[in-house]
């Protein structure tokens, strides 16, 4: 179970970053924030997005067109 | 925050509605990146840190602008975007495009680039050339001229001009 949840669902780019980074604000570090999104671009740009911020990206998956990232908070 | 910290800046140049998003999409995300970003507002970008925003496109001399209707991809001639309300109606169909699409709105992409304590500058000399008042703009935004600019480019690792 993550620590916090985001709904991105019907939410454009860069929407779902920019409300993962508020989210992630609130989680406590070594927590998780799990994401789900439609954007189909939020698969790259989670990935960018964590290799950036020196966050964690656990696991991301796809189903029926819903996105959901699992990110750890290490930075 | 990652080890090494890059900064970014961007000259915003144009103040229509299509124009106004590429600078905001950028800044809001390199801040939420963790980077450290100043926006310089001058000529027709200024408008943008009015308190009030009534952003419009328009068609004219833009053959790329087609928008989805009816299942297929309508553009306007040069000189149909000429008849007064075409642009407003332009407009309203971007607008409603941009809400139904999940895309936030500039007024949006703004108050989070302000959370988000993006630096932003307004021109002194665009503010004096076009007669517009720093009374009427968003709380929070320095005033500055073009060396103000360079002092900020020469530390910033990416800079763009928009």
């Amino acid at each position: 179970m993550a620590d916090a949840t985001l709904d991105a669902k019907g939410l454009n780019c860069p929407l779902p970053i920019l409300k993962a980074r508020k989210a992630l604000k609130d989680v406590p570090a070594g927590g998780t924030l799990e994401i789900v999104a439609t954007d189909p671009g939020a698969v790259a740009d989670f990935q960018a997005f964590c290799r950036q911020t020196g966050n964690e990206l656990l696991e991301h998956s796809e189903a029926d067109g819903v996105y959901q990232f699992l990110i750890k908070k290490t930075a | 925050m990652s080890a090494e910290e890059k900064s970014m800046s961007i000259i915003v140049t144009k103040g229509s509605l299509d124009w106004a998003y590429p600078p905001f999409i950028l800044a809001t995300t390199a801040a939420a990146m963790g980077l450290p970003v100043t926006m310089f507002f001058t000529f027709y970008g200024l408008p943008l840190l009015f308190k009030k925003l009534n952003l419009q496109v328009t068609a004219a001399g833009n053959p790329a602008m087609k928008m989805p209707m009816a299942g297929m991809h309508m553009g306007l001639p040069n000189l149909v975007t000429a008849i007064p309300g075409v642009d407003a109606a332009c407009s309203v169909m971007m607008k409603n495009l941009i809400k139904k699409k999940g895309v936030a709105s500039i007024e949006e992409l703004r108050e989070m680039a302000v959370e988000a304590e993006v630096r932003m500058i307004a021109c002194q000399m665009t503010l004096d050339l076009f007669e517009y008042s720093k009374d009427d703009m968003i709380d929070g935004i320095e005033i500055g001229g073009a060396a103000t600019y360079i002092e900020c480019a020469t530390q910033a690792d990416i800079n763009l001009f928009i």
